[in-house]
Order: C-alpha cells, then sequence, then structure tokens
C-alpha cells in the first residue's frame, strides 16, 4: 500500500509539474502551426508570472491577476509578430531577444516596485488560485485504490489545472474542426496557398500568436500564483524550452502535447521524490541527470523511435511576395 | 468583337530595380480563350498576378466587364469572378482535395458543414466539366496532372467566369495537355473567358481564338490566332528570326561510345520500369529517346548515369562496364568521360542556393583547374564562370548572382555550359529544353549538333516530340519500359506517336 500511495503522489505531482510545460506546449503549437517558430515562450512566461503575482498583491485578485497576466504575454507576442511577420525578421532572433528582455525587465521592475529583490509580495489567500476541493473527495478519501486517486489526482487541483487539461481537446477541436484551424493549418505549410484563397497571412498569423499569448500568460500565472505563492525571478528555469522540445516530440499535435508533457512532468516528479534516495541496482542519480532526461530522451526517441516529425512546412521562414 | 470581359491600361509594375510590366495594355473579349506568350521573365506571371490582386500595380487601371475594378486583394478578384490557377501551384500539400478547395471560401465556421456543403457542389462540378478527382485524396499523393485539376475546380468553386491558368502544360504529358484543352474548350463554350499564359506557340495555335506577345515587360502585340503563324510569334516575342527547325548535316556515326545491353530496372514498389532494353551509341551521332512522360525513359536514365539501381543488364562506356548497382561514384564516370545533364535540374543538377559561379563547377570542383593546393581558386572560377556565361549567353550576366534567381531557361543553361564544356565522350541530356523559352531552345539545339559534329556522342531524352525529332539522327521510342520501334529522322509525328502509345508495335516495323 506504501508503495501505491508513492505512485499515487508521484502522479499527483506529475498532473502539478505538467501543467505549465502543457500550456506553453499548446502556446507553441498555435504559433508553429501557423509557421512562426517562437523561442520566446519562455520569456512570454516569465512576463506572465510576474505581471499576474504583481497584479494579484496590488488589486487583491486572483483573476484580476490571471488577466493581467494574460494581456502583457499577449503584448509580447505582438511584439513577436510586428518583427517576424510584419517586418519579417528572424524569428529565431526575435524569440531570443523577448527572452533576454523578460528575464532582465521582470527582476528591475519586481525591485523597482517591491523592493524585496526582484521577488513580488508573497500572495494571499483570494489572491492566488486555491485548490478546488471536489464533493465527497474527504469522504471516500480512505476507500482503497479509488479513494486515493478521486482524491488526490482527480480533485484537490486549482482552477488553471482544469483549463490546462480541458485546453487539449480545445485546440484539437479548434485546429481540425473549425474553419480558423483549417487556414491556421494551411498558414503554416504554405502561405502563398492562403493568399492566393484571399486570406490575409498577417492577420491570420497575429491571430495565431495572440492564442499563444493567451497560453503563455495562463501558463506564468500558473507559475507565481498556484505553484508559487508569488514570483521569484527566472522562475520559468526552462520550462519553455522543455515545451518546445515536447512539442517536436508530439508531432505538432495536441493530444500528443499532453503526453509528452505528462511524461515530462513524470521524470520531474520522479527526480524530486528520487532526489538523494539511492536507486537499486543503479545507485544513487545525480539531480543534474533527471533534469537533463527531457532533452536527452526527445533526442534519442526523434532520432529513431517515434518517426520523422516533420515540422509545418513555412515554419521559420518569413512570408515575402516581393524579392 | 464581343464585350470585353477584362481591360488593362497603362499596367506598370516594378520589383526593385526590374520593370517587370511597363505600359501594359490588354483587351480580352468574353467568351473566348486569350493566349499571352513570350519568353521566360517577359513579364506573363506578374501581370496576371496583378490582375489577380496578387501584386498591386504600381500604376494603372483595371476594368472588369467594363466597369473599373479596385483589385487589392486576391479576395476582390475572386469576387470579381477571376480565378488563377498558378504557375506553382498553391496547394496545401498534405491537405485533402476538399480541404484545399475550401479553403478561403469556407461556408461555416465549423468545418464539417462546409465540407458537406462543398462534397454535393464538387461532385456537379465534376460532372459538369468531366473533373473527376477524388475529394479525400491527399494533394501530395496526387500526381501533377491531378493537381493542377484541383486548382481549376478551386476556381470554379470560387465562380470564377474568367479563368487565368499560368503555363499550365508546363508539368503535363502531351495526354494530359491534351485533356486539358478539352476542358478549355469546354469551358469557353459555357460562356467563360479563358486566359492561358504559355510559351508553347503550338498549343497557342491549336486553342486559342486570339494572341497577345511579350517581351521583356512590354506588350508588343495582339494578333487574332487566324491570322498569324508560329513563325511569326516566335518573332515577335525573341524580337528576331528564329530557327523552329535547326539545320544539321548528315551524322557521321563512328565507334560504339555506349553500349547497353539488356538492362531491366525496377523502381522502389518492385514495379519494372525498365525492361530489357538493349542499344548503342556511337560518336558523331544523336540518338533521341521519344516516349509519353512516365514509361521508363527517367529510370533508364539514371541507371545509365550510374545513380539508379539496375536488377540486370549491363552498360559500357568505352568497353569498360559501368557500376549499376546504384552506388557508382559520378565522379569517376565523369572521369570517364560521361556527362549527364539530368531531367530534374532543380533537385539534382544545381544547388539553388549557391553562386552562379559555384554551381558552373560543381562536380568538378576536384579538377585542379579550380584549386591552389587544398582551397578553391576563386579567380580561375570567377574566369572560367564569366567565359561560360558568355559563350552560353547567360543572362543576367553575373557570376556571383545566387542561382535561384535565375529564370529557369538560364539555369538550364548553366548545368548544359558546365556539362558541356567539360568536353565529354558521351553526353546523356534529359530533358534539354523543359521550361525554356524559344530563343534559348535554339541555341541548346545548336550546341547540342555542335557537340555532335566534333564526334561526341549524344543521347537525348525529351517528352517532346518535336524536339526529339529536330535534334535525333537515330529515334528509339520507348513505351511501358521498352523500345518499341527505332525510326530516322524523317519519321513523321503521326508514326511516332502512334508507337508512343503502344499502337500497332510490329506492323509499323
Ligand atoms: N516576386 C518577385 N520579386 C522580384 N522580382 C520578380 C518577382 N516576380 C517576378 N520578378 C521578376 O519580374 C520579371 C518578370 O517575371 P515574370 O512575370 O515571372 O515573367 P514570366 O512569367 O513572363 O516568365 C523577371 O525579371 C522576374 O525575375
Ligand atoms: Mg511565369
Amino acid at each position: 500500500m506504501d508503495v501505491f500511495i508513492a505512485i499515487v503522489q508521484i502522479l499527483d505531482s506529475t498532473i502539478r509539474l505538467s501543467v505549465p510545460l502543457l500550456l506553453a506546449c499548446l502556446a507553441g503549437l498555435f504559433s508553429e502551426r501557423s509557421g512562426i517558430f517562437d523561442i520566446g515562450l519562455e520569456g512570454k512566461m516569465l512576463v506572465g508570472a510576474f505581471a499576474g503575482a504583481a497584479a494579484a498583491s496590488v488589486f487583491h485578485s486572483a483573476f484580476i491577476g490571471l488577466g493581467m497576466a494574460i494581456l502583457i504575454s499577449v503584448a509580447f507576442a505582438m511584439v513577436h509578430g510586428f518583427a517576424s511577420i510584419t517586418h519579417r525578421g528572424n524569428q529565431i532572433v526575435s524569440g531570443v531577444a523577448i527572452n533576454f528582455i523578460a528575464a532582465g525587465s521582470t527582476i528591475i521592475l519586481g525591485q523597482a516596485w517591491f523592493s524585496q529583490g526582484g521577488r513580488t509580495p508573497a500572495l494571499q489567500p483570494g489572491e492566488r488560485f486555491d485548490a478546488i476541493v471536489w464533493p465527497g473527495a474527504e469522504a471516500v478519501r480512505d476507500v482503497p485504490i479509488i479513494g486515493p486517486i478521486y482524491a488526490e489526482l482527480i480533485s484537490g487541483h486549482s482552477l488553471l489545472v482544469y483549463l490546462a487539461f480541458l485546453m487539449v481537446p480545445f485546440t484539437w477541436w479548434v485546429l481540425f474542426r473549425t474553419r480558423f484551424g483549417l487556414r491556421l493549418r494551411a498558414v503554416g505549410e504554405n502561405p502563398a496557398a492562403v493568399d492566393t484563397a484571399g486570406i490575409s497571412v498577417a492577420w491570420l498569423r497575429y491571430r495565431a500568436l495572440i492564442c499563444t499569448g493567451i497560453l503563455t500568460g495562463v501558463a506564468g500565472a500558473y507559475l507565481s500564483m498556484v505553484q508559487n505563492g508569488g514570483f521569484v525571478k527566472d522562475m520559468t528555469a526552462g520550462k519553455g524550452y522543455i515545451a518546445l522540445a515536447a512539442l517536436i516530440f508530439a508531432k505538432w499535435k495536441p493530444v500528443n502535447a499532453m503526453f509528452a508533457c505528462l511524461l515530462f512532468g513524470f521524470l520531474d516528479a520522479a527526480a524530486i521524490r528520487l532526489q538523494g534516495s539511492p536507486l537499486p541496482i543503479i545507485g544513487k542519480v545525480p539531480v543534474q541527470f533527471m533534469q537533463a532526461l527531457p532533452y536527452i530522451l526527445t533526442v534519442i526517441l526523434l532520432a529513431g523511435f517515434i518517426g520523422k516529425a516533420i515540422p509545418p512546412r513555412a515554419g521559420g521562414v518569413p512570408y515575402v511576395k516581393e524579392r | 468583337m464581343a464585350q470585353a470581359a477584362i481591360e488593362l491600361i497603362g499596367i506598370n509594375k516594378s520589383f526593385g530595380a526590374v520593370r517587370a510590366n511597363r505600359d501594359i495594355n490588354l483587351e480580352i473579349a468574353r467568351g473566348t480563350i486569350h493566349g499571352i506568350v513570350g519568353e521566360n521573365g517577359a513579364g506573363k506571371s506578374t501581370l496576371m498576378s496583378i490582375l489577380y490582386g496578387f501584386y498591386q500595380a504600381d500604376s494603372g487601371e483595371i476594368r472588369v466587364g467594363g466597369q473599373p475594378a479596385s483589385i487589392k486583394t486576391p479576395n476582390d478578384a475572386i469576387a470579381l469572378g477571376i480565378g488563377m490557377v498558378h504557375q506553382h501551384f498553391m496547394l496545401v500539400d498534405n491537405f485533402t482535395v476538399l480541404e484545399n478547395i475550401i479553403l478561403g471560401a469556407e461556408s461555416d465556421a465549423l468545418l464539417k458543414r462546409s465540407i458537406t456543403k462543398a462534397r454535393s457542389e464538387l461532385e456537379r462540378l465534376e460532372r459538369e466539366y468531366g473533373l473527376e478527382v477524388d475529394p479525400d485524396a491527399i494533394i501530395e499523393e496526387l500526381p501533377v496532372g491531378l493537381q493542377q485539376r484541383v486548382e481549376i475546380l478551386k476556381a470554379l468553386y470560387r465562380g470564377a467566369e474568367i479563368l487565368i491558368l499560368d503555363e499550365p502544360t508546363g508539368v503535363l504529358t502531351p495526354a494530359e495537355a491534351d485533356h486539358l484543352f478539352r476542358i478549355l474548350k469546354q469551358l469557353k463554350e459555357q460562356g467563360k473567358t479563358v486566359v492561358l499564359i504559355t510559351h508553347k506557340l503550338r498549343e497557342i495555335m491549336a486553342i486559342t481564338d486570339t494572341v497577345s506577345v511579350m517581351r521583356q515587360g512590354t506588350m508588343v502585340a495582339t494578333r487574332e490566332t487566324k491570322k498569324t503563324t508560329v513563325e511569326e510569334l516566335a518573332e515577335l516575342m525573341v524580337g528576331r528570326r528564329v530557327l523552329l527547325r535547326v539545320e544539321k548535316g548528315e551524322a557521321e556515326a563512328g565507334a560504339v561510345k555506349l553500349a547497353v545491353k539488356n538492362l531491366t530496372v525496377k523502381d522502389s514498389r518492385g514495379v519494372t520500369m525498365v525492361d530489357d532494353i538493349s542499344f548503342d551509341l556511337r560518336a558523331g551521332e544523336i540518338v533521341g529517346i521519344a516516349g509519353v512522360a512516365g514509361n521508363g525513359q527517367s529510370e533508364l536514365l539514371e541507371a545509365i548515369s550510374g545513380i539508379r539501381h539496375a536488377v540486370s543488364g549491363s552498360v559500357m562506356l568505352d568497353g569498360k562496364p559501368i557500376d549499376l548497382t546504384g552506388k557508382a561514384d559520378p565522379g569517376e564516370l565523369r572521369d570517364r568521360g560521361l556527362a549527364h545533364v539530368p531531367e530534374d535540374r532543380h533537385h539534382v543538377g544545381l544547388v539553388l542556393a549557391f553562386e552562379e559561379n559555384e554551381n558552373s563547377i560543381l562536380g568538378y570542383h576536384d579538377d585542379p583547374r579550380y584549386l591552389k593546393g587544398p582551397f578553391l581558386n576563386v579567380d580561375a572560377i570567377m574566369a572560367d564562370a564569366k567565359d561560360k556565361i558568355e559563350k552560353y549567353d547567360i543572362r543576367p550576366s553575373n557570376p556571383r548572382l545566387k542561382t535561384a534567381n535565375f529564370s529557369g531557361g538560364n539555369q538550364q543553361k548553366i548545368v548544359l555550359a558546365r556539362e558541356m564544356e567539360q568536353d565529354p565522350g558521351v553526353l546523356i541530356v534529359g530533358q534539354p529544353t523543359r521550361g525554356v523559352d524559344v530563343g534559348a531552345i535554339e541555341f541548346i539545339h545548336k550546341r547540342l549538333i555542335a557537340m555532335r559534329d566534333q564526334g561526341k556522342a549524344v543521347l537525348v531524352v525529351s517528352v517532346e516530340l518535336d524536339e526529339i525529332r529536330s535534334l535525333s539522327d537515330r529515334i528509339l521510342v520507348m513505351f511501358a519500359g521498352r523500345i518499341v520501334g527505332e525510326r530516322g529522322p524523317e519519321a513523321t509525328e503521326g508514326e511516332l506517336g502512334l508507337l508512343m502509345a503502344g499502337v500497332e508495335q510490329e506492323a509499323a516495323a
């Protein structure tokens, strides 16, 4: 039974740890499917986390915090759009620039406004998204097997966790069942086809980036307002990049993306759990190895196991009509 | 004359320093098929893209059906009933036919309803015009002929009354082209207006009512097709007289340079593409291989040039065998005097992102002439490139220009110059003038005949019968992987056509 509880606990933290990855991964999916590479997921999450925590603690409202996180993150997405869609700049350079600006500006503004060494004030109840306890969760907790699963895994997460997982079928539906999704996929494959079909390539791509901004905003808000009771500098800690790895791994498909993020979240959860405790046979596994595992896994699996991951064909290439 | 469907008045368009269209005036009558001819780079595609709203003219006026029209985006053009089939297809390769057809013309925010509606509409169009295509097929799995059909359906689905086709036959086999022309005639009978861009003059003569000629961005003439001739059009296009059939003397065939014996080649699916073929190629002669595309010519060429595995048979170059495992070293074959101008020059013959001078030595870059110790001898390469540019009249004459910025015809000249100037004993050329304009065709044909007269052995594969007949000293016809007949240059088109279609194999022999 101990082992079972341990497993449930690891899975529970898997869910918590995979949420920011999942939101960022779906964010990247919207932009990359439209043909805009976005290495700036990391930066947008970071500004989202900062804006969310800052606004929540100033206005004493979690929802104002969330709204602010989304707003600022979308604004950064629009900067990326302005550079790479309107001005046809290099998408990687623009994304990296956004990451730098995000890292620097959150620290400077945090220090200037709150004077707590780049942190925002610790969030009080009501300023953060608390766990939602499902009806009967406490009652069934002691029922074997089902009890812990319901009480730990299903119940007891914050609103944003449920939102993140609902985004998976929703993204799939938007992408494959709506007109917007058809056009979005088309513009990532062949923008000239979209253009000659009478649709504005630029406007379509801007809309895709707005979706990206919203999702990275929510991801950021989750980090600072759910996982942590406030903003800490550089708190994204490379999650934006792991999300990109997950996106490739998932071959740019929403449901795959969920499994990829859960896998990476699981590795993270296992790493934390196993920290310091020796495993049978292998002995003590260095934390760094566990942290590097998502990347190693991506490379190995891409190299042989999941077949070729073909990115959207027009990805990364600015749409230029007249040379 | 019937009422004008389209009037273009004083259209100007520049791309940077290039004036693609200057002061163009053009009137196209409703219910006719209007041809536009001109060499590559004359500005035909640009002009039609302006009419379609893809580009914006710098100045000028467009009238549709007599009314001044403001066409700022393709959407405006579509709303005015203008449809266009672009030279490079505007399809999303991994979408289905239906998805491509509704893209931008969805009837509903939800796909399902749009698709259901489009499916029945598509069935109607297919029936009406004989444009059958599987609506659920994925575009990249369709042959180009069918992809083009999807483009036409796309335009018709949007209710096009005026249909522009930009070089539609460049990618088609003769049979597919014939089918296309029947469809165009049918569209015309239904009162639609068709604008056909091409540089194949025979097509213009065969199908158009009127024809306009463009040259270097200007509109030089408009003629009624009945009242003009191929010769006149060619002269208008190029601005000088061109020989449509190059003069050549008798061949003086010498020793056997290349001997193909019982060659059999299968493709990746295991289908026999070349079936037990034998022939000799002698010094001082041009042998032409005719046939409808897809009858094994490509595979034959690839096997002979050592890049495709042959299951059985042998190929002897100057009496010594060529490695037919598909792993032959092309460098070694070059050293042995075999030069190859591949059919697909974009993928196999050139690196488009390289500068012209780099492509002009590609594959010969190990030659001591181009080296200075371990480094490339840039001065020598440049001098060599300039020399070829002058000799082959490659335009623009700038060896530092990126190869992608040359027109198709000039790219072909870059490859030809590279291979021919190495003075090979045997030259194998696939589709020597595909996508090449009239002026350059004449030039390329003359060079090939000059090679022959210097005693080289030349093997030409082409789907253009005219080309085969005008160049070859001996014509081999391929059908379903076999050589079904050998004829002299005096063979008539009809006779070769029958052989190419696989009819009457023995009777004619
Ligand atoms: N998108 C573009 N950007 C820059 N130059 C172009 C573009 N399209 C065409 N051109 C140039 O304009 C001229 C006319 O080209 P085009 O209209 O494609 O000729 P055609 O269709 O008659 O072969 C050429 O010199 C070509 O290089
Ligand atoms: Mg053109």
